[in-house]
Parts: structure tokens; sequence; C-alpha cells
């Protein structure tokens, strides 16, 4: 009977996972793709999004749930790499610069952006959202018409023939996979690239080390009830801010990974996506507003991209069209995230119904 | 005073006023080290408001300050807020439980004051980036409650605790601060079980013990004598004695505690009413989650045309009864109108079976604090009941009835002398008085069978109360409707009620004839029924 109980909590909690799970079991033998071909696939998305999905995992230590608003990171990010193009600085170094000039911008969108949730407590998602949309039209005037006149940039590779604004789409051939390449191994067709793997292993390991610290607890703390921690002297508007300010930065980092592996810079629409498809992986890992683990990151983005790989070519296997697929996961990252943020009211609902019998399995056992 | 001890708390004509109304009147007391004092009085008496003044809440500085002096080691103190008491040593362990549910005991007790480790990281991101040093955070927390004297479990997570671990959590914070000299516990004991709160009590003697001086505000007056020194019973703002504990009994304390002596013409103002052997709603085993007013084991029977007051202190579940059985929180038991048991947690249920419910929360649940008169009044009868409604086609369109509305809340305008410009005039625009009045109108225009009505008089003035009161007497006897009203005023039930049931610990602890001393009333509060207490 306990058991029985304890299986269909295990599935109602860890409802969206299975659900992919599912899936993509279904979509492996129609989509008829090697082995090989899909490790080697999702290896190169775990090195792409993981730095990104785990920039969001700080937010929600501090409740302020899901950061919509890592878009500015990555736009932070991108203003990065397209100066180090431009000024045609190469390889490794060039990634470095970019991350140095990313640093500040995504320091301080991250600073206005939390100032703006401290004004909306308890409505931070959607409101980090609003910020995103709102941040994108400031980066598309900066983008559009300051870089060339304002900034001086020269560069035909980054600047439109018409003197300024930037190209739609940026090639970055000067830093394409300099990263990966960078100290790289093959087991069995498969290519491992050993230098972004110890970069990503030693974000985790800076995210467990920050759970220990004071900021972190205080995050903790800030995290599960505002007034509380202010009652205890914790300094409640500064701790959020700065989750927000480190979630932004690691979001530009991320991002400057993210589009060296990539190889192209959508200058208009790499970042908009990418807030979107980190958020959705990281929920099909497991995570809730409120809880995340690097845990739910990684099987988040293993299971996601299995799905978006799978797709479009089971997609045209099944209806003879890869539109279909791509219809199908677009759809899929949007019910993702819906569906997340509705269990999540759910079961908060159901566990204030479950203390509510407690007290009165109490009382009955306090009367036999 | 001048000897060689200075008392290490002492007020001095300390008063205060809200508006005009003057809350505390000279209030006058010492504490000595290691001294532990009891506080008792009814809801209102002024105990609170004491107490923010002791401790610089924020409320007492926006409405204008305190009168007379606050002493601390002879010295005049005024706290800015909670932060310079705390500096000055004084804790205090509130009725609701500041606690993080996702951390450890240990974690809550040493809450932004977790001892650290250096790191050289440290160096270049500031303090902040300091780890927690956990072996000591465990050891420091082991302290504070072994210096408490209970066992608790420093690992577990407060979400997991039972009610009273988190009362000694809340406890042992206290206690972990090194300067801490005077305590207060406020209720410590409310949501205790009868060995938790031994345990506490125990603990009270252990800190006193250690020099530790404890201000203990609570209702159940057994515990005062059993661990105080001397004890304080206010009543409108008042201290009205100083007792010595040893030297005083609980009927001496519930008499002072509930004081105005008992009128004559309180109680013969209502002649005995005979009850009728119909019961209209019988409640058994009715337990409700409603925060702060849990009811664990209700049982209680209303007879036909019956007045039924319901009393008891604040916080032992009176107001979650109404709640529970409305469906406004969660709740279960068996509830049972006119031989037919209403389902729980389904208003509308208990609304089509002609129960009325004016809620205590005003203008959160009892008013469209936005729209017309008309509107609040008319609106849960159109709801509910199809009323005022103009029906064409075969019922197919409904549409308001604008003069059967507009009648109707004049009608109540006039029969309640409700002060208005006019029936069109917003809610939120009325008095707290005329509010209530509205409030009553619209379940009368119900017409139920069953009113309930929670605290019907708090938060307005002595002429509307007794408006309110009048047109509910009248609303029982002329009409013959049942009414259950819950109050936090005793004197209001003994006028308006048949019987009256006190709520304690989330029980009904004893029915009476409204007819019977106050004092009767006093004890059941307290918790003792007459037997033991003599």
């Amino acid at each position: 009977m306990r058991k029985d109980i304890d299986i269909r909590k295990f599935l109602a909690n860890n409802i969206v996972p299975i659900i992919f799970i599912v899936l993509c079991a279904v979509c492996i033998p129609l989509a008829g793709y090697s082995g090989q071909y899909l490790v080697s696939q999702i290896i190169t998305r775990i090195m792409r999004n993981s730095f990104l999905v785990l920039s969001l995992l700080i937010p929600i230590m501090a409740g302020m749930g899901l950061n919509f608003g890592m878009t500015l990171g990555a736009m932070a990010g991108q203003i990065g790499i397209i100066f180090i193009t431009a000024w045609n600085v190469v390889g490794i170094p060039g990634l470095l610069l970019a991350a140095i000039i990313a640093t500040p911008i995504a320091a301080l969108l991250g600073w206005f952006c939390g100032k703006m949730l401290n004004m909306a407590k308890g409505r931070e998602m959607i409101t980090s959202y609003m910020i995103s949309f709102f941040m994108n039209g400031v980066y598309q005037l900066v983008v559009l018409y300051g870089m060339g006149p304002v900034i001086p940039l020269h560069s035909d590779q980054v600047i439109l023939p018409r003197g300024y604004g930037v190209r739609n789409t940026i090639d970055l051939i000067s830093v394409r996979q300099s990263v990966d390449n960078f100290w790289a191994l093959t087991i069995g067709g498969v290519k491992i690239p050993l230098l972004t793997i110890i970069l990503i292993a030693l974000l985790c390991v800076v995210i467990i080390w920050f759970r220990k610290t004071k900021l972190g607890q205080d995050m903790r703390a800030v995290g599960q009830d505002m007034e509380v921690a202010r009652e205890a002297g914790i300094k409640v508007e500064r701790t959020r801010i700065l989750a927000i300010v480190i979630s932004t930065i690691f979001a530009a980092y991320g991002m400057i990974l993210y589009l060296s592996n990539m190889g192209t810079l959508n200058t208009y629409n790499s970042h908009s996506q990418i807030g979107m498809f980190s958020i959705a992986a990281l929920l099909v890992g497991g995570a809730s507003v409120s809880r995340a683990s690097i845990k739910n990151v990684f099987l988040g983005i293993i299971l996601f991209h299995l799905m978006f790989i799978l797709a479009p070519q089971a997609g045209r296997e099944l209806m003879g069209q890869a539109q279909i697929g791509e219809f199908f996961r677009v759809f899929i990252s949007y019910g993702v995230i819906t569906l997340s943020l509705v269990l999540y009211e759910i079961r908060e609902r159901r566990e204030k119904a479950e203390s509510a019998k407690a007290i009165a399995a109490q009382q009955k056992e306090a009367k036999a | 005073m001048s000897e060689m001890t200075k008392p290490l708390l002492e007020m001095q004509s300390v008063s205060k006023e809200y508006n005009g109304n003057p809350v505390l009147k000279d209030v006058n007391f010492t504490l000595k080290e290691g001294e532990v004092l009891g506080l008792v009085g009814e809801n209102g008496a002024g105990k609170s408001t004491l107490m923010n003044i002791l401790f610089g809440m924020d409320v007492i500085q926006q409405t204008g300050g305190y009168g007379g002096k606050v002493l601390i080691d002879g010295k005049e103190v005024k706290f800015a807020s909670p932060l310079d008491a705390l500096n000055a040593g004084i804790g205090m362990v509130h009725q609701e439980f500041s606690l993080l549910p996702g951390f450890t005991a240990a974690e809550n007790i040493l809450l932004n004051r977790e001892p650290e480790n250096r790191s050289v990281l440290s160096l270049v991101f500031g303090p902040r980036a300091n780890t927690i040093d956990r072996k000591t955070l465990q050891k420091k927390a082991i302290d504070a409650i072994t210096k408490l004297g209970v066992s608790l479990d420093s690992d577990m997570l407060v979400s997991e605790m039972p009610v009273g671990h988190k009362q000694f959590t809340e406890i042992s914070r206290e206690i972990s601060k090194s300067s801490i000299r005077l305590l207060v516990l406020d209720e410590p004991t409310a949501v205790l079980s009868e060995k938790e709160a031994e345990m506490l009590l125990k603990a009270i003697r252990n800190l006193s013990a250690q020099g530790i001086a404890v201000i203990f505000i609570t209702h159940r007056l057994q515990e005062i004598l059993d661990v105080c020194n001397k004890v304080i019973v206010m009543r409108d703002g008042r201290i009205i004695s100083e007792l010595e504990a040893e030297k005083t009994s609980i009927p001496e304390m519930a008499k002072l505690m509930v004081g105005r002596e008992v009128s004559a013409s309180a109680s013969s103002k209502r002649e005995e009413k005979k009850l009728s052997d119909d019961i209209v709603l019988s409640v058994k085993n009715l337990w409700v989650d409603m925060p702060g007013e849990t009811v664990k084991d209700v049982n209680l029977e209303v007879h036909k045309g019956e007045f039924l007051g319901i009393g008891g202190l604040a916080g032992q579940g009176k107001i979650g009864i109404p709640n529970g059985i409305m469906g406004l929180y969660p709740s279960g038991g068996k509830v049972v109108l006119n031989g037919k048991e209403i389902p729980l947690g389904d208003t509308r249920a208990c609304l089509d079976s002609s129960i009325a419910f004016v809620s205590e929360d005003r203008r959160g649940v009892g008013l469209l604090l936005d729209e017309s008169l008309e509107w609040n009044i008319a609106f849960p009868a159109m709801q509910i009941q199809n009323k005022f409604l103009k029906k064409y086609l075969g019922g197919l369109i409904k549409w308001r009835d604008q003069g059967a509305i507009k009648a109707v809340t004049d009608k109540y305008i006039k029969q309640l002398q409700i002060k208005c410009t006019s029936s069109k005039q917003k809610a939120k625009e009325l008095s707290g008085g005329n509010q209530q009045k509205i409030c009553l109108a619209k379940a009368f225009a119900l017409e139920p069978k069953l009113l309930f009505v929670s605290e019907p008089t708090r938060g307005i003035d002595v002429g509307a109360k007794a408006l309110v009161l009048q047109a509910l007497k009248e609303y029982n006897s002329k009409l013959g409707v049942t009414i259950v009203m819950i109050s936090s005023e005793l004197e209001e039930l003994r006028q308006c009620c048949d019987r009256i049931a006190i709520v304690t610990d989330g029980a009904i602890s004893g029915i009476l004839p409204a007819s019977r001393p106050s004092e009767d009333f006093g004890m059941l509060m307290v918790g003792k029924s007459k037997k033991e207490a003599n």
C-alpha cells in the first residue's frame, strides 16, 4: 500500500521528464539515427548549452523563479562577440576578451533587472520576461544604429555595407570551436572536447561551492521567506539583486561559449531563442520554479535536445515532412514551460491540503 | 531601587494612544534579573501594545510614539527599531513562527549569524564569499538547545517538525544570542500539546535560573502559577493589579481579567427564551485548517430560532468554525443541516441550503469595494437565488432588475440606518460601521434560515456597534432566523445571545446560558471548567 503511494508520488513529481523519456523512446526508432550519431550530437548540445542552463540555478535558489532575464546576459555576450569579431581577435584570447567586454555590460543589465524585480516581488517571472522584451528593443537600437557611427566599429565582416548597423548574421570563423578543439579526444568516432568539459565542470563546482557560502545561505533564506530573512537582518533586496547579477554574468559567458560552438551569430534572434530553450531544458530535467539542481540541468539538456534532434527526422519519416517535426518541437518547448508552471501550482495546493489532512489525523490519534 | 541591584527593566507611567483612543494608561512595573513575570489580560487589554513599545516596533513611532519612560538598568532607553532592542539584550518569541521551513533547526537558530570559514576567494568577492562553518554552527546550536534544556534534533528540517519543536527552535534562536537578558514569550504554549508545554515551562525555569528574565504572556493561568514570580493583570489598557504568583489563584486572576462588575442590567435584559427542541444545525468532529485559528474538534448543536454566541480568546479557533463550515478553508468532520448532511468545502452547497455568512474579513471577503451599494447588497442573492432578475425568452436571457435592486437596497439603508449619499455610492467610501451594515444587509437579502455572523463589531465605533447588534437581535426575534454569532467581546455576546459556547484550544470547552456571570465564561476561556477550578 505504502509502496503504491510512493510510486504514484514519484510519477506525479517527475511527470515532465517521464513524458520526455517516453517521447524520445518512441521517436528514436522512428527517426532511425545511428547510436553513434546521437551520442556525438548530444555531447555537442551539452557542451553548447549547459553553461547557459546552469546560469538559471542561482535565481531559483533565491526564490526568484526562472530567470527569463537571462536573455540580457545573452545580449551582453553577443556584444562581446561582435566586438572581437570586428577587431579580429582570434581563438581563445578572442573569447576571453569577449568575456571581459561582456562582464560589465551583463553586470549592469543584471543590476537593472534585479532592481526592477525587487519592485515586482512575487511576479518575478513575468516581469523578467517583459524586461527581456523591452531590453531587446534597446539592444536592437544599439546594434542596428549605434554600432558604426556612435560606437566606432569598422569591419566589413560585421557592419552592413551602408556604414552602420550590424549584419543579420555574422560568421564567427575566427573563434569557431576554438575551445572545443583546443584539447579534444576522439573515442569511437565521437569527439570529446576536454577543455569545454573542464570549464563546465568548473562552473558546477563553483555552484556547489556557492551554495555553501554565506551569500548562498542568505539566498536560500531569502528564497524561502523574505520577511523572516529580513527580520534576521539579511539584506533581502541586495541579495536578490546579486542573484540576478551573477546569473546574468554567467549567462553572458554561456552565450559566448554557445556562439563559439555554433560558429555563427544570428545578431537579432540568437538571444531571444536561447532564453526560452534554456528554461525549457531545465524544466524538462524535472526542475520546478522553486527547486532545481545540477542533475536537472544535465538530464534536461539531454532529453530536450534529444527531442530536438529526433523530432524533425521522425516527422519526416512519419508524415513525409520535416516541417511537422519542427512545428512539434516548438510546440513542445512552450508546452513544457506551461505544464511545469501549472503543475507547480497544483503541487503547492496539494501539499497544503495534505498538511490539513495530517492535522486531522493527528487529532484522531490524540483522541484515540 | 537605590540599593545594590537596579532592576533590569522598569516602565514608568507608560501610555499610548492611537488616533486619540487611549490604549495604554499609566503602566508601571519593574522586572529584576532572572525574574519571571506573567502578563495576562483579555484581547485588546493592551498587552501587545506594551510589548510593541518595549521593542521599538515601527507601528509605535508611526502612530506618534508613546508617553512615559522605559528604563533598562536604570537608564532611559528609546528604541527606534527592534534591532536596537535586540542589541540591548531583549529577545522576543512571537506567536507566529518566524522560521524558514526548508532549513534545519540549527540553521534557523543561527540565521544570519552563521560562523564562517575564511577563504581566499573572500579577499576578491568580500566576506559574503566565506563558506559557512557547519561544524561550529552545529555546536553553537546544540549549546543553545542545551541551555534551554529541551530535546530538539538540530538536524531536523523545520517543515518536518511538530509545532512544539518549532517553538523550541524559535526560543533557542533568541537564547543563542550572547547578549540576551530579557526574553518575551507571547503565548508560547497556545499551540503546544500538554507535554510540550510542560517541557517549555521547565525551560523557562532553566532560563530564569541562569539569570535571564522572562515576560510570559499566556491565557493559561495554571502555567502562570507554575512558573511565574509575579503576575500583572491588564484590562482596558491599565494594570489592574500586580500579584505575587504564590499568593494568588486562578479564580482570582480570571475575575480580575474579565473584570467588569457583573452589571445587573445586562443579564436581566433578556428573559430566558425557551429553546426549541428542533435542531437546525449539528456539527460533529469539525476540524478546520485556518491559519492562526485552527479548529481541532468541535461538536455543537444549534437549536431552531436560537441566537447562539461563540466566544473565546483570539487564536483559539472560534473564527475557524464558520469559515470551515462555509468551505473557505480546508476542513473535515460532519455537518448536518435540518437532517441533511452538507458537503464540507463546498461553499455553494452551503449557500444553496440557506446558510449565510457575514465574514470577519469585511474588506476582503465581505464587500466588492469598488462597486455600488446596490451591487453589494443584491449580488449574492442574484448569483445564488436568481433574485432580482427579469427573465426574457423563457429564461434564456436574464437581465438585472434595477428597480427591484434599488428598492431592496433602499429598504435596508433605511432599516439599518446606513449613512450614505445614495444607493449608488461605492462601498469603499463608507465608514467601517456602515460597511458592516452593508455586509449584514447582503446576508439578509439572501433570506437565510441560518446566519453566521463573525466578529460583526470588530473595528467599529460604539454607536454603530449598538445598531448592528440591535439589527441582529431583531432579525432573530422577529423573523425567527437562527443566528450564530462569533465575537471576541464577551459582553456583546451576553447582551444578544441565548446561549454562549466558549472555544478553547480548537474545541468547545463549554456552553452556558448567557445569563450566567461573566466569571464563569472567563474560567471556560482559560480552559478550566467550573468544577476543576474549585
